[in-house]
C-alpha cells in the first residue's frame, strides 16, 4: 500500500536488461532488474533517460507491465516512427545492456487491491501497458473484484500481451478487443473505434459504482471520458493517463 | 553538459540522440541541433482561437498615446518578407524559415516613446520581455504569413512576434500587443529561470548565463 | 496533430514533482486560484514539451503550477494554487 506519504526523493539509478522480447508488431517488452528495487504498485510508471556520448540526454516515461511481486520490472515499449528514445529501446538494446531510469512514480494512477468497487480498465493502443500490471496483480492477489477490459488496438498485430489477456479471460475477466483498422476473418470481438455504444455495451454501468481507469493517447481518452460523464458515471471515479 | 546527480554521467550503449546534430555547425548556435523539414510544436497550455474580427494589437504603456490596431488595419501597414533560421532554447534550430508580416520598427514608430523595455502580451496569458534595441533596426516582426500561407494557430495565428536573433520563446504566439516600459519586467518563461536576453549564439538559455 | 492532443495528465508531471516535493504531490489536492475547483495533481492538464512543465486547472485552464529545471536549480510557481491537501497515507 502507498504507505506513507513521506518518503524518500527520488535518484537516477542503473537497471540491467535481463531480455528484450516481442510483445507485438512494433512493442518491445523490456525486463529488468534493478538492484535495491522496493517495489511498486500496479499503474506507477518509471522514467528513462538516454545519454549519448556528446551530452545529449532524452527523458520520457514508461509505464510499468508487470505486477508488484514479479521477478523483473517490465516495460513495454511502442516504436513510434522518428521517436528517438522508442526507437532505441526496441531497435538497439539487448539484453546485457544497462538503462538509466528513476522510479517508482505516482500514486494517483494506481489500482489498490483492496479497493472493493468493480474495475474498469479502458485501454488504447499502448496505454494497456499499466493494465497488464493491474491485472496480473489482480490475479496474484486473488482478488474477488469483478474486472473488465475494453481495449482499443488498431490490429491483432497490435494487440498487446494477447496470451496474457486471453489467460485473464480464461478466470473470468471480462477482456473486450476492439480492433479499429483491419479485423481478421472469422473475429469475434469488437470492430471500429469505441463509441458512446461501446462504453455502454462494455463498461460496468454507472449503478455498479466502478473505479474507472482511461490510459492511452490524449485524443483516445478524452473522448472516452468525455463518453462516460455522458453515460453517468462521476468525474471522480474516473482516472485518466494521457500520452501525447 | 552537467549532470546534477554529480560524478560520472552514465553513457547508453549506441545511443547517438540526434545525428543531424552536426550537419552545417557553422550555421548553428552552440548545443542546438538542426530538425531538418520539421517544426515542433511547443506549448504551454492550449491553442486560443482568434477570429480576425475579434483581434486587434495594441501598443501601450510609457507611450504619449496609447494605439489600437484592428486585423484590417494591421493589414494596411506596409509589410516585409523574411528568410530566417530559428532556433528553440529545447535545442533544435530551423533553417531558412519565410514569413510575412510588419517589421516592429513600423509599429513602435505610431508612438513616441523614451521606455527601452517592453513586455510583449499574448492570448492566453502568455507574456516576455524584449529589450527596444533588440527589436529594432528590422530585427523583429509581427508576422500572420508562415511559408507563403497564413499562420495556422498551432504556430502562433493568426499572429506572433518573430524575433530571429534571440530564442525562440521570445517569439510569442498569438500577440496581441507591447507594453512599453523604462524598466525590465521578466516575462513567462523569465520569472522562471529563463534568461532575460536569451541570445542562442552566447548560448543565454536560463538565469544566469 | 494539434496542441490538445499532445495535452498530459498530471500524473505524467509526477516525476518532476519528486524533485520538489517530499510526497506524492500528484495525489495531493489542489484549489485552482483561478475557478476554485478542487482536484488531485494528477487529474489536471499537463503541458510537457514546452521550455518548462505547465499545469492547468482541468476545468479553467489557468496555470497552476510551473516547473523549470535549470543547472543546479529547479524553478517551482506555485502562484496559481490557492490551497494543497496532501494525505497521509492511502491516497485510494
Amino acid at each position: 500500500m502507498a504507505g506513507t506519504a513521506v518518503r524518500r526523493r527520488l535518484t537516477w539509478r542503473l537497471a540491467t536488461v535481463a531480455a528484450v522480447t516481442a510483445e507485438a508488431r512494433t512493442a518491445r517488452r523490456l525486463s529488468l532488474r534493478i538492484d535495491g528495487w522496493e517495489g511498486h504498485l500496479p499503474g506507477q510508471h518509471v522514467d528513462v533517460r538516454l545519454t549519448a556520448p556528446d551530452g545529449y540526454q532524452a527523458q520520457r516515461s514508461y509505464s510499468i507491465a508487470s505486477a508488484p511481486g514479479s521477478t523483473t520490472v517490465d516495460l513495454v515499449v511502442q516504436r513510434i516512427d522518428d521517436g528517438e528514445v522508442s526507437s532505441y529501446l526496441t531497435e538497439e538494446l539487448r539484453a546485457g545492456d544497462e538503462l538509466e531510469l528513476r522510479g517508482p512514480i505516482g500514486g494517483y494512477f494506481v489500482w489498490h487491491a483492496d479497493l472493493d468497487a468493480p474495475l474498469q480498465l479502458v485501454a488504447g493502443g499502448s496505454g494497456v501497458a499499466p493494465f497488464l500490471a493491474m491485472l496480473d496483480h489482480h490475479a496474484a492477489t486473488g482478488s474477488g473484484v469483478p474486472v473488465r477490459l475494453l481495449y482499443s488496438a488498431r490490429s491483432l498485430d497490435d494487440v498487446l500481451g494477447r496470451e496474457r489477456l486471453e489467460q485473464h479471460a480464461g478466470r473470468g475477466v471480462g477482456v473486450t478487443i476492439a480492433l479499429t483498422r483491419t479485423q481478421p476473418p472469422g473475429w469475434a470481438g469488437l470492430g471500429g473505434r469505441v463509441t458512446p455504444e461501446t462504453l455502454r455495451d462494455h463498461v460496468w454501468p454507472p449503478d455498479a459504482e466502478p473505479r474507472i481507469f482511461v490510459c492511452g493517447p490524449t485524443t483516445f481518452v478524452e473522448a472516452v471520458a468525455d463518453g462516460l460523464v455522458a453515460a453517468g458515471h462521476h468525474a471522480t471515479a474516473i482516472r485518466i493517463e494521457r500520452f501525447g | 553538459m552537467s549532470s546534477r546527480d554529480g560524478g560520472m554521467t552514465f553513457l547508453s550503449r549506441g545511443f547517438v540522440g540526434r545525428r543531424d546534430a552536426r550537419r552545417d555547425a557553422g550555421r548553428l548556435p552552440p548545443g542546438q541541433y538542426d530538425v531538418g523539414d520539421g517544426f515542433p510544436v511547443l506549448s504551454a497550455g492550449p491553442t486560443p482561437r482568434t477570429a480576425p474580427e475579434d483581434w486587434d494589437f495594441t501598443v501601450t504603456g510609457e507611450v504619449d498615446g496609447p494605439v489600437r490596431l484592428t486585423w484590417q488595419e494591421f493589414q494596411e501597414l506596409p509589410r516585409e518578407d523574411v528568410t530566417v533560421d530559428i532556433h528553440c532554447v529545447t535545442k533544435w534550430s530551423k533553417f531558412g524559415t519565410t514569413w510575412s508580416g510588419v517589421a516592429l520598427d513600423t509599429l513602435l514608430g505610431l508612438v513616441d516613446t523614451s521606455a527601452e523595455h517592453l513586455l510583449a502580451y499574448c492570448d492566453g496569458g502568455y507574456t516576455t520581455n524584449l529589450a527596444l534595441e533588440d527589436v529594432a533596426d528590422g530585427r523583429a516582426w509581427v508576422v500572420d504569413r508562415f511559408d507563403g500561407r497564413p499562420l495556422e494557430p498551432e504556430h502562433g495565428g493568426p499572429a506572433r512576434l518573430l524575433v530571429p536573433e534571440l530564442y525562440f520563446w521570445k517569439s510569442a504566439k498569438w500577440v496581441r500587443g507591447l507594453y512599453l516600459s523604462g524598466t525590465e519586467e521578466p516575462g513567462f518563461w523569465e520569472t522562471l529561470g529563463y534568461h532575460l536576453r536569451g541570445d542562442p549564439w552566447l548560448e543565454q538559455r536560463y538565469a544566469g548565463d | 496533430m494539434t496542441v490538445e492532443s499532445r495535452r498530459l495528465d498530471g500524473n505524467a508531471a509526477a516525476g518532476r514533482l519528486a524533485d520538489v516535493f517530499a510526497f506524492d504531490a500528484t495525489v495531493a489536492r489542489t484549489r485552482c486560484g483561478g475557478c476554485g475547483t478542487t482536484a488531485p495533481l494528477g487529474a489536471h492538464h499537463v503541458y510537457a514539451d514546452a521550455p518548462g512543465m505547465v499545469v492547468r486547472c482541468l476545468v479553467c485552464e489557468a496555470v497552476v503550477l510551473r516547473i523549470v529545471r535549470t543547472p543546479g536549480h529547479t524553478w517551482l510557481d506555485m502562484s496559481g494554487t490557492a490551497a494543497l491537501d496532501i494525505p497521509d497515507g492511502d491516497p485510494s
